[in-house]
Parts: structure tokens; C-alpha cells; sequence
């Protein structure tokens, strides 16, 4: 027996696959059924929850929709959410025992703008507990595989978000990045992703982890197809306090990331063969340093030389505190994830246990029993850093390097126009590897963390495979913008989708050469 | 400085996680081996840098929006019942908690 395909992976991208919904070759219910039926039949453990009855229902809207002629730039298409989003219809538990039977009263923002603009959603994604992690291993419901070797990790936290992708269940999916969620789920998968500037995509009814990092942002194949996502996703929303109404000077609402995405475009067709002729490329002598595996920078740097060919130039920067993004982070992450998550006392919702005596037993047994290992460890370094007598010397001390960190960016982002790199040191690992040492899996997320920590957009595509762990395993580029610059970093992107097919491979169809 | 147990025994409480004692040895090992990584801030001179809170005020003046302090929801018994619904133990519209206040 074949396993069943879904139908939108016989299309390129979502533009393909808009025009054969509105010429009606092809229906949104269509589309819907046989990624639920693709969806079944997958052992990856990328949804955590699908209601078939929910997602149809959405569909059978954009055909109507489609039929009445009044579809919006996304109706029809089947995207997925990361469960670290709230949703009416479907459980949302951040792939936490706390929240294993927590429905929302609302949806988040995000889910909301994607669902006003058309997409029909095939559920919830599995992910990293309370997005804290980075192979997806620490989720309460069981690891997910990755589809190009299913020994491996997905990356994290967004993995099933990466995977859902990557194994053609969804057309795109929706993912949150606080230190690296997105960009290194999307590079171990081969899959694109992007996390834009923060405070552009509203955080209302995302699961909160670290409210001064955490970004939600989409996964998809290619960078047009993140440019259909974040779009519509991004804008000013006056729930979320740090949500911006300006960006500079342009309106943050939808159609600003677009209109900066084809002022771009229409700028390379003008310099013909050489597209990017004039674009400074900064690359961070910090990035290639011992710490990176053989296959990986050789394929980062194999990237560069085609963005070379394209007309770009390439200017060594520097970004010296690149490990104190380590510290720093794993100091502000866990300090703001202890007091968001303090909010978990069994009381008005999530996991209560079964016996207590007193208020102070009901709530410290729930804690212990709803919470997995990795979340409860950075609750007590977030409280340890938080306390008195220590507040100083790691919190504050932590945000003085964070924005010596943003500073040094700003520097390298003056002699350049954009920053490349690797987004992670080594290509995915096995699943249950390192599992006994918890500082392994902190120490690769080395060249995300940075990014998250001066807010900066940067996103990650496929630029081909590594083969250090024996079966080819993708290899992500990731490419890093000044502020606001997400519509730019799209087009830049797209360049270089044009003239590779890395983010076209599929993992089973064998054949991984060239470009 | 390394965390002994009896640390970690009062940052658990701190944080209302109750670890019996098998974990809290296990938990000492773990944070302090992390703690060790953290430690390489101390070494940074930051003198004269100011602390940053919000990522883009690298960037720009950030100041955090304020709303009119008027009601934005209203109240109803059907709204009540569906904020209510993932209350682990309810009773007429209340959550219920073991006694405290004799």
C-alpha cells in the first residue's frame, strides 16, 4: 500500500496552487481531505490534534468563498499551526502536560489574520514544551520525526511545524521563535522559515515563554510562500503591549512587508544578470569558527558563492560576542520564563493533581506532575537568577551584554546590508542523542541566539545537505536583516530560490545533488 | 558559586515545584554544570551600559503604549461559563481551592 500524498504538494507554491482553486481545478474541501487522509496515515508525530469535522467545515467557507468570488490571497490554502498558539476550535496544550486538555475561549491574533485572510487550518503542530528546547524532544507527547531520516531530530521548538512542511501535510505552518525556533527547525528540515522584527506579529494568544523574545512566524517551502504567510500575519494589534504601530515611519499593517518585498525585486530585474549587483553581504568571522562541522560550512560557504554569482559582495564582519549570547540568553529566557509560567497553579486551568492537603501542596505537586524536565529546570534558573542577591549579577548583568550584543549587530550591520551564516553548528541530530547532558542542546543554538536577543528579522532557507551523520540531512542558510528589513530579506531570499532547487527536494524522492 | 541542595530545595519552593529528594540531587548536578555556563557574563565589562528590557531600543526610543482605563469586555454569565471552562474544580461560577482561611 502507498502511502497517501496531499493534493497541494502536486503544486510549486501557493500562487500555483491560488490560481487552480479560483480556475476551480481543484476544491478547498479537496485539498482539505487528502491532507487529513496524508496526515493519518504519517508516523512523524507532527499534529498533536486534528478535527477532521473543524478543518472541513473551514474549507467548505473558502469554497464558498471561491464559488461567490470574493477569496482572499490565502483562501483555501491548508496551513497548520504550532500548538504554541491559543485556538477556539482545537486543544491547546504547547506540548505540555499542564495544558494537555486546555481549549481557548479565543484564538491568538495570528491564527485569527491567517484565518480572515482564507487559509483552512489542518490543526495543531507538535513542538518543544512551552516552546523550550530544540529537537522537539521535549515535548510531552512524544518526539517528532524528521521526514528526510526519521532517526533524527526536527530541530525545535516549531518542529512539527518544520516537519508538517517537509513532509508535504501542509502547505505552510505557523511557528514561534524566541531563541531560534523557527530559522533551526526550518535548516534541519530543509524547509524555509522566518522570524521578523519584534513587535511586528502581535504575541496575543501565544503561549508565553520569553515576552521580550519571543516572535511568531511561518514555515513553508519557499520565501514567496512566507511572504503569502507573514504578510497578512504581521501588523500592529493594540492586546499585545509591545506590538508597534510604526515601523520607522511605515504603518505597521499588512502590505507593508510586501511592498518592501517587490520595491526590491523590481530593483534586481532592472541589473539583469547580475541581480544583486551592490548588495553587501557581512560575513561573521564568529559564524565559521571551529565550532562548526566540516559539511555545514561547506555548504553555508558553497550558498555564499551564489550569492556571489548574483552580484553580491561579500565583506568580512564581526560579531565578537557571539558565545556571550549563550549566557545571556539562558539567563533572560529562563528569568522570563519563570515568571510567565508562574501563571500554571492548577487553579483556574491546566493540570491539577489528584491528591493535596493545603493550597501550597495542590499547587507545587501540580507543578511537579504537569511540568517535563527541561521546563522545570529553567523555572529554577529563572528564579535563582531573579532572586535576591543575584538579580544583579545575572539579570541585569545578562541585559547589559544583551544590548552590547543588539550594539555589535548595529555595527556590523553599517558595513553591510545584510548578515549570512549558518543557523546551526551541525546538521540534525538523532533522536535521543545527548539526552543526559542538557548544556549540549543550549550550546547549538550559538548562532540563533543572537538574533533573538537584539530582536532583529532573520530567517533560514535550504541550501543543500550534510553528510557527517551517514544519510544526507539539510543544511540551512541563514540570512539576517537590519530592523523592519523582513520584505527585503524575502526578496533576497527568493534570489536565491531562483537559481537553486534546494527548496524543492522532497525527502523520499532520493536523488540529492547539485543544486 | 556552585548551588548546594539546600539551594536548590528553597529555589524549588520559591518556585512552587515540589521535587522530592531523589530530584533534588539530580537537579543540583544539572543547574550547576548549566550555571557554569552562565558564569561567563561575570568576566564582561559592562560598566556605564545600560540594562536593555526591550530589544528594539536599540534602535529607537521605546515607550510602552497605555489604554484608556474604561471596560473593554462585557461581563455575562455565558461569557463567565465559557472563561471557566478548563477550571479543574467549580462551583456556581467559582474555582475551588482547599480551605484557606480558617
Amino acid at each position: 500500500m502507498t502511502m497517501p500524498t496531499a493534493l497541494h504538494t502536486e503544486f510549486e507554491d501557493i500562487a500555483a496552487l491560488r490560481l487552480a482553486l479560483d480556475q476551480r481545478r481543484v476544491s478547498a474541501s479537496e485539498l482539505a481531505k487528502s491532507a487529513l487522509a496524508a496526515i493519518e496515515a504519517s508516523d512523524l508525530n507532527a499534529f498533536l490534534h486534528v478535527d477532521p469535522a473543524l478543518t472541513l467545515q473551514e474549507a467548505a467557507r473558502a469554497d464558498a468563498a471561491i464559488a461567490q468570488g470574493s477569496a482572499g490571497p490565502l483562501t483555501g490554502i491548508p496551513i497548520a499551526h504550532k500548538d504554541a498558539f491559543v485556538t477556539q476550535g482545537w486543544r491547546s496544550t504547547a506540548g505540555s502536560r499542564m495544558l494537555a486538555n486546555y481549549t481557548s475561549p479565543f484564538d491568538a491574533t495570528v491564527v485569527q489574520r491567517l484565518g480572515q485572510a482564507g487559509a483552512v487550518s489542518l490543526g495543531k503542530l507538535n513542538c518543544d514544551e512551552f516552546a523550550m528546547g530544540s529537537g522537539n524532544e521535549n515535548s510531552a507527547f512524544g518526539p517528532v520525526r524528521n521526514p528526510w531520516d526519521t532517526q533524527a531530530v526536527p530541530g525545535g521548538s516549531s518542529g512539527g511545524s518544520a516537519a508538517a512542511v517537509a513532509a508535504g501535510l501542509a502547505m505552510a505552518t505557523t511557528g514561534t521563535d524566541t531563541g531560534g525556533s523557527v530559522r533551526q527547525p526550518a535548516a534541519l528540515c530543509g524547509v524555509s522559515g522566518i522570524k521578523p522584527t519584534y513587535g511586528t506579529v502581535s504575541r496575543f494568544g501565544i503561549i508565553a515563554f520569553g515576552s521580550s523574545l519571543d516572535q511568531a512566524g511561518p514555515l513553508a517551502r519557499s520565501s514567496r510562500d512566507l511572504l503569502a504567510l507573514l504578510d497578512p500575519m504581521s501588523g500592529f494589534d493594540e492586546r499585545d503591549a509591545t506590538s508597534l504601530e510604526y515601523c520607522d515611519s511605515t504603518p505597521n499593517a499588512a502590505g507593508r512587508i510586501r511592498a518592501d518585498y517587490e520595491k526590491f525585486q523590481a530593483g534586481c530585474h532592472a541589473r539583469d544578470s547580475q541581480p544583486l549587483a551592490g548588495l553587501r553581504i557581512g560575513v561573521p568571522d564568529e559564524f565559521f569558527g571551529p565550532g562548526i562541522a566540516q559539511d555545514v560550512d561547506t555548504t553555508v560557504k558553497a550558498a555564499l558563492q551564489v550569492y556571489e554569482s548574483l552580484g553580491a559582495q561579500l565583506v568580512r564582519v564581526s560579531l565578537p560576542r557571539t558565545e556571550l549570547s549563550i549566557p545571556a540568553y539562558y539567563v533572560i529566557a529562563p528569568a522570563e520564563a519563570s515568571t510567565n509560567l508562574s501563571r500554571y497553579d492548577g487553579v483556574r486551568y491546566g493540570h491539577r493533581t489528584a491528591t493535596y492537603g493545603d493550597l501550597e501542596e495542590m499547587t507545587g505537586r501540580s507543578r511537579a506532575e504537569g511540568f517535563g524536565a527541561e521546563v522545570q529546570r529553567r523555572i529554577l534558573i529563572g528564579t535563582y537568577v531573579l532572586s535576591h542577591g543575584y538579580y544583579d549579577a545575572y539579570y541585569l548583568q545578562a541585559q547589559r551584554v544583551r544590548r552590547l550584543i543588539a550594539e555589535d549587530f548595529q555595527q556590523a550591520l553599517k558595513q553591510c546590508d545584510v548578515i549570512m551564516g549558518p543557523v546551526t553548528p551541525t546538521v540534525a541530530k538523532n533522536i535521543g542523542e545527548r539526552r543526559d547532558d542538557p548544556k549540549a542542546d543550549w550550546l547549538a543554538d550559538i548562532f540563533t541566539l543572537g538574533v533573538s536577543l537584539a530582536g532583529l528579522p532573520a530567517m533560514s532557507i535550504p541550501c543543500g545537505f550534510g553528510h557527517s551523520a551517514g544519510t544526507p540531512r539539510p543544511v540551512g542558510l541563514q540570512i539576517i536583516g537590519r530592523y523592519f528589513d523582513e520584505g527585503r530579506l524575502l526578496a533576497i531570499a527568493d534570489r536565491f530560490q531562483q537559481v537553486t532547487q534546494w527548496h524543492q527536494h522532497k525527502p523520499g524522492q532520493a536523488e540529492i545533488q547539485g543544486r | 558559586m556552585s548551588l548546594t541542595e539546600t539551594d536548590v530545595a528553597r529555589f524549588a519552593k520559591l518556585a512552587r515545584i515540589d521535587l522530592p529528594q531523589d530530584k533534588i540531587e539530580q537537579s543540583c548536578t544539572e543547574l550547576n554544570d548549566l550555571l557554569h555556563l552562565i558564569e561567563r557574563l561575570q568576566s564582561v565589562d559592562t560598566q556605564g551600559v545600560e540594562p536593555m528590557a526591550h530589544p528594539l531600543s536599540a534602535h529607537q526610543d521605546v515607550a510602552l503604549r497605555l489604554r484608556e482605563d474604561t471596560v473593554t469586555e462585557e461581563g455575562s454569565e455565558a461569557r463567565r461559563d465559557a472563561l471557566t471552562l478548563n477550571a479543574p474544580a467549580l462551583a456556581d461560577g467559582l474555582f475551588l481551592v482547599p480551605k484557606v482561611v480558617e
